[in-house]
C-alpha cells in the first residue's frame, strides 16, 4: 500500500495534464512533503528488501558481541555496523526489519479502519434514525476513553500478541473515520446529484458507495495517512508498555523497552529504535502535510 | 441556548450507560481468575476460595453482578480493590491529583512556549525562525513521547546530573502529609526549606515530555489561525489608525486568533491523560497512568473497571464543558446538528 501511494505520485509526472499531473503539482509545492515521501519510499524499501539488506538474521544472538556500541565509537566492530543489543543480535538488522513490523501494522490498521468507517459511517449518514445514533453514540463512548488505555484494555482481554496490537488500535482510530466519512456524506446527500441519481432510481448500496462515497475521499485520504502514523506510534507504545508484539519479533517499541535497563551503560541500544519510529512518523506526517495541500485548497497551509 | 444544554446532556446519558455495560463486560473478559491473583499461589483450602469469591460477589449470577455494579456506581461506589482492599474511589482519589498537577503543567509549557512561538512563526512568516517552528512542531508532533522520556533522562539525568529521575520529591529529605495532593502546593504550606524546589526539579522533565505532543499541536493552530486572523479588515484597520505592531498583534489580532487554540486544549483532555499513562510509567510518577498499567498485571479487576469508568466519565464531562462553551461563545453550533 505505502508502496501504491509512492510510486502513483512520480507516474503522474509522464501523463498529460490531469488530475493527477494537478495533484503532483500541488504535491511538490510543499518541499516538506516531497522530503518527506523520499524519506518514506526509502523506509518502505528497506521494510519490502528487509532479507536481501539486513547483514544478519534479526534473532540470531552473537553472544560473545553482545552489547557492541555502533562501528564509529571505541570498541565498534565492522561485522555489526550500529553495534548489538543485549544478546548479541545485530541492531542494524533488527531496525531493518521493525521497518517491515512498524509499516505493516501502520497499514493494517489504516486499511481496516478505512474499510470499517466507510461502511458504517456510510450507513450512519443515510439510514439516519437509530441505527444513525447507535453508530454515532458507540463511537462516542470509544472516543470517551483516553486511546492508549482503550488499548491497553483490548490487549488485556486478548493477550499482547502482533495481530491483537492491531485489533486494538483499529478499534482506537475507527471513530475518526467513521465521524468523517458520515459528515461528509451527510453534506453530499442533500445536494441536487444525489437526489437526481435517487430519482432515477439508482438502489441505496449503489448510492451509497458509487455516487456519494467518490465525493466523500478527499478528507478520508488525508486522514488516512496521518492515521498511519498515529497507528505506528500507538502500536509502539504498547510494545513499549510490554503489551505488543513479544519478543524475539524486532519491534521498535518492544526494542525500547528491552533496553531500558541500560541506559547508563549502553545508550545506543535506546537511542536507534527511537530514531527509527521518529523518522518514520515524521516522514509520513510531512506527507501527509502535502497531501491535505493538494486535495484540500482551503486548508492550504498560506 | 438551555435546549442545547439540555440536548448535549441528554445525548451524554446513553454513552454513559454504555460505558458501564462495557467496562463490566470488558474487565470480565480478561483472561486470569482475581481470586487466585489474590490469594497467590500458596495451596488455599477450596472453602476460603469460595469464601472469598463470595464476599467479592462472584458467586452471584452475572446479571446481578451487573445490576449490583450499576447499583454501587449510582451511589457514587466504584468498587474496591481485591490487591490493596481499598475503595477504588479513595486510591484514584490520592493519585489523581499526581495526575492533573502533571498535566496542567504540560498543558502551561505547551501554552506558554506555543502560543508566543506560533504568534510570532506568523507575523514573520517565512523567515528562518518561522521554519524553525514548524521543522520543531512536525518533529514534535511525531514524537514517541517515551522515547523521548528516556532520552532525556539519558541526557539530563545521567550525563549532566541536573534532574532527577523518578518520582515527585525527594522523599529522603523531605516529608509532610499531604494536605491538596498538588505537591507543589502541600510542599509551600510544608514550610520545609528546599521542599518547592525539589517538587519543582522533579516536575521537568516529565513537563516536557508530556507536554512536547500538545506544544506541538499548539504551536501550530496558533500560527494558522493567525495568519488567518492578520488577513482581516480589522486587523487592517488597526494598523491603519496607527496603533503599534504589537498592540496590533497582541491586543487586537491574537485574542481572536486564540479562539480555535482554546478549543484544541479541551480536546487534548483526553490525549494528554493518554499520554500521562507513558508519561508516568517512565518516570515512575505515582498517578492514575500508572496505577492502571499496574492493575493490569495484579489483574485488579474492579481497580481497572472503576479507574476507567472513572477516567472515561472525567473525559466525558470534560468535552461536554467544551461543546457547551463553544456552543456559548458561537451560536450557529448550537442551532446547527
Amino acid at each position: 500500500m505505502a508502496a501504491d501511494v509512492t510510486s502513483a505520485a512520480p507516474a503522474a509526472m509522464a501523463g498529460p495534464k490531469g488530475p493527477l499531473a494537478d495533484f503532483w503539482d500541488s504535491f511538490s509545492e510543499n518541499r516538506g512533503a516531497v522530503a518527506g515521501l523520499v524519506l518514506l519510499t526509502l523506509i518502505a524499501l528497506t521494510a519490502i528488501f528487509a532479507d536481501f539488506i539486513a547483514p544478519h538474521s534479526p534473532i540470531d544472538q552473537f553472544r560473545e558481541f553482545s552489547k557492541l556500541p555502533p562501528v564509529w565509537e571505541d570498541g565498534g566492530n565492522w561485522g555489526f555496523l550500529l553495534g548489538t543489543d543485549a544478546l548479541g543480535r545485530d541492531m542494524l538488522s533488527r531496525l531493518i526489519h521493525g521497518a517491515r513490523i512498524s509499516l505493516f501494522i501502520g497499514l493494517t490498521v489504516m486499511v481496516v479502519s478505512v474499510t470499517i468507517g466507510i461502511i458504517l459511517g456510510l450507513v450512519a449518514a443515510f439510514a439516519g434514525g437509530l441505527t444513525d445514533m447507535i453508530i454515532m453514540r458507540v463511537m462516542d463512548l470509544i472516543i470517551a476513553v483516553p486511546s492508549l488505555v482503550l488499548a491497553i484494555l483490548v490487549v488485556a482481554i486478548l493477550g499482547p500478541s502482533l495481530t491483537n496490537t492491531i485489533v486494538a488500535v483499529t478499534v482506537v482510530y475507527l471513530p475518526r473515520y467513521v465521524r468523517l466519512v458520515r459528515a461528509s456524506a451527510l453534506a453530499e446527500i442533500g445536494k441536487d446529484y444525489v437526489t437526481a441519481a435517487r430519482t432515477v432510481g439508482v438502489g441505496t448500496p449503489r448510492l451509497m458507495f458509487v455516487t456519494v462515497l467518490p465525493n466523500c475521499l478527499a478528507p478520508l485520504i488525508v486522514q488516512a495517512a496521518l492515521g498511519v502514523s498515529d497507528a505506528i506510534l500507538e502500536a509502539a507504545a504498547l510494545g513499549f508498555l510490554g503489551l505488543g508484539a513479544q519478543p524475539p519479533i524486532p519491534e521498535w517499541g518492544s526494542m525500547l523497552a528491552d533496553s531500558r535497563e541500560f541506559i547508563r551503560s549502553n545508550p545506543w541500544i535506546v537511542t536507534l529504535p527511537g530514531l527509527a519510529i521518529l523518522f518514520t512518523v515524521v516522514s509520513i506526517n510531512l506527507m501527509g502535510d502535502g497531501l491535505r495541500d493538494a486535495f484540500d485548497p482551503k486548508l492550504k497551509r498560506s | 441556548m438551555f435546549r442545547y444544554l439540555l440536548r448535549r446532556i441528554a445525548l451524554t446519558v446513553p454513552t454513559f450507560v454504555a460505558l458501564m455495560f462495557v467496562t463490566f463486560v470488558a474487565i470480565r473478559l480478561v483472561p486470569g481468575d482475581p481470586v487466585e491473583v489474590r490469594t497467590g499461589e500458596r495451596g488455599i483450602p477450596p472453602e476460603r476460595l469460595a469464601e472469598f469469591r463470595h464476599q467479592l460477589g462472584l458467586d452471584q449470577p452475572i446479571w446481578k453482578q451487573f445490576v449490583d455494579y450499576v447499583w454501587g456506581l449510582v451511589h457514587g461506589d466504584f468498587g474496591t480493590s481485591i490487591v490493596t482492599n481499598e475503595k477504588v474511589l479513595t486510591e484514584f482519589a490520592v493519585l489523581f491529583p499526581a495526575t492533573i498537577e502533571l498535566s496542567l503543567s504540560a498543558m502551561l509549557f505547551a501554552v506558554l512556549i506555543g502560543v508566543p512561538a506560533g504568534t510570532i512563526a506568523a507575523v514573520k512568516r517565512g523567515s528562518p525562525f518561522d521554519h524553525t517552528v514548524m521543522g520543531a512542531s512536525v518533529i514534535g508532533f511525531s514524537m514517541p513521547i517515551f522515547w523521548w522520556g528516556l532520552l532525556l533522562i539519558m541526557l539530563v539525568s545521567e550525563r549532566w546530573g541536573l534532574t532527577p529521575v523518578s518520582g515527585r520529591i525527594d522523599l529522603i529529605r523531605y516529608y509532610f502529609e499531604p494536605t491538596t495532593g498538588f505537591m507543589l502546593i502541600d510542599s509551600l504550606l510544608s514550610d520545609q526549606e528546599g521542599a518547592f524546589l525539589s517538587v519543582v526539579h522533579h516536575l521537568v522533565l516529565p513537563t516536557i515530555v508530556l507536554g512536547t505532543i500538545p506544544l506541538a499541536v499548539i504551536a501550530r493552530i496558533t500560527r494558522s489561525s493567525m495568519l488567518e486572523v492578520l488577513n482581516e479588515d480589522y486587523v487592517r484597520t488597526a494598523r491603519a489608525k496607527g496603533l503599534s505592531p504589537m498592540r496590533v498583534i497582541g491586543l487586537h489580532a491574537l485574542r481572536n486568533a486564540l479562539i480555535p487554540v482554546i478549543t484544541s486544549i479541551g480536546l487534548q483532555i483526553g490525549t494528554l491523560l493518554a499520554g500521562a499513562v507513558l508519561t508516568e510509567t517512565i518516570f515512575s510518577w505515582p498517578g492514575v497512568g500508572k496505577w492502571l498499567i499496574e492493575g493490569i498485571g495484579r489483574r485488579d479487576y474492579p481497580a481497572l473497571q472503576g479507574g476507567i469508568m472513572l477516567i472515561s466519565s472525567i473525559v466525558i464531562f470534560v468535552n461536554l464543558g467544551v461543546d457547551v462553551l463553544y456552543g456559548a461563545i458561537n451560536p450557529r453550533l448550537r442551532h446547527g446538528r
